[in-house]
C-alpha cells in the first residue's frame, strides 16, 4: 500500500505522504502536553491521517444512504460518528443536524427534567442543613 | 505554534484529493461533507497525538517517536492502520537512507550545484528542528517555574 502511494507522484519526486508535514506538526504542537516530536512520528501521524480520511470517507459512503445517488453527504458522516464505536470521538464535531424547532423542544424538555432533578436533589439535604 | 485558528486546518485541496481517490469514480462529495472530513482529520491528529504522548510519558520520554504513534493507533482501535503505517515507515527509512547516501556520493563527486542545493535543504530542516527545540525548552522552563 505504501509503495502504491509512493509511486503515485505528482511532480516527479516520490511522495510518501501528501498532507503537509509542517501543518501536521503545528496541529500536534497545539496540544499543550506535547513537548517534542521526532520526524518519524510526524511522518507516521501524517500518513495515519491520510488513512483516516480514506477510511472515514469509504466507511461513511458504504454505511450511508447516499449510495443510490452516488453522493457522500454530511448526514452520512454524522451518522458514522453516531453509529460506529471507532468514530465515536467525532460525535462532538459532527453533530446530527436537527430542525431548530425540534432543538428548542428538546431544550425545553431538558430544562424541565433538570428542574425536576433539582427539586428532588434540593429536597432532603436542604432540610437537614436547615434543621 | 498555531497563531490563527485556520492554522489547525488541513489544506482542502489535498483532503478532497484523498477522499476522491478513496471513493469510487463519479461520487459527488458535498462541500459540507468535505469540510466535515477535514475537521475530523484535524481532530484525529490531536487525538492521536494525545494518545501517543501518553505512551511517551509512560516510557518517560519527552519526544514522541514512531512506536508511540503505532501504539496510539491500536489504542484508538485503528489497528487496521498499523500494517500500512509500518510499511510507510520502512519506505520512509529507506528514503532517508537513500538521501543520505546520495548526498554523500554527491559530496565525493564535488558536484557543486546539486550538492549545495541538497545541503541547503537539509540545513533548513535542521534549523527548523533546532528552533523548535529551543522553543520547547523555553516552554518547559516556563512550565517548570509555574509548577
Amino acid at each position: 500500500m505504501a509503495d502504491a502511494v509512493a509511486g503515485r507522484d505528482r511532480c516527479g519526486e516520490q511522495r510518501l505522504v501528501s498532507l503537509p508535514l509542517s501543518r501536521i506538526r503545528v496541529i500536534m504542537k497545539s496540544s499543550p502536553e506535547v513537548s517534542s516530536i521526532n520526524q518519524e512520528a510526524l511522518v507516521l501521524t501524517a500518513k495515519a491521517t491520510e488513512l483516516f480520511v480514506q477510511y472515514l470517507a469509504t466507511y461513511s459512503y458504504r454505511h450511508g444512504n447516499g449510495k443510490e445517488r452516488k453522493a457522500l453527504t454530511y448526514s452520512d458522516l454524522s451518522h458514522t460518528a453516531e453509529e460506529s464505536e471507532t468514530f465515536q470521538f467525532l460525535a462532538d464535531i459532527l453533530p446530527k443536524k436537527i430542525l431548530a424547532s425540534k432543538y428548542l423542544k428538546m431544550l425545553k424538555e431538558k430544562r424541565e427534567e433538570d428542574e425536576e432533578e433539582n427539586d428532588t436533589d434540593d429536597g432532603s439535604p436542604g432540610d437537614e442543613a436547615e434543621s | 505554534m498555531a497563531e490563527r485558528p485556520e492554522d489547525l486546518n488541513l489544506p482542502n485541496a489535498v483532503i478532497t484529493r484523498i477522499i476522491k481517490e478513496a471513493l469510487p469514480d463519479g461520487v459527488n462529495i458535498s462541500k459540507e461533507a468535505r469540510s466535515a472530513i477535514s475537521r475530523a482529520a484535524s481532530v484525529f491528529v490531536l487525538y492521536a497525538t494525545s494518545c501517543a504522548n501518553n505512551f511517551a510519558m509512560k516510557g518517560k520520554r519527552k519526544t514522541l517517536n514512531a512506536s508511540d504513534v503505532l501504539s496510539a493507533m491500536e489504542e484508538m482501535e485503528f489497528q487496521r492502520f498499523v500494517t500500512p503505517l509500518k510499511e510507510a515507515l520502512e519506505a520512509y527509512r529507506r528514503e532517508q537512507k537513500g538521501k543520505k547516501e546520495a548526498s554523500e556520493q554527491k559530496k565525493k563527486d564535488k558536484d557543486k550545484k546539486t550538492d549545495s542545493e541538497e545541503q541547503d535543504k537539509s540545513r533548513e530542516e535542521d534549523n527548523d528542528e533546532d528552533e523548535e527545540r529551543l522553543d520547547e525548552e523555553e516552554q518547559n522552563e516556563e512550565e517548570e517555574l509555574d509548577n
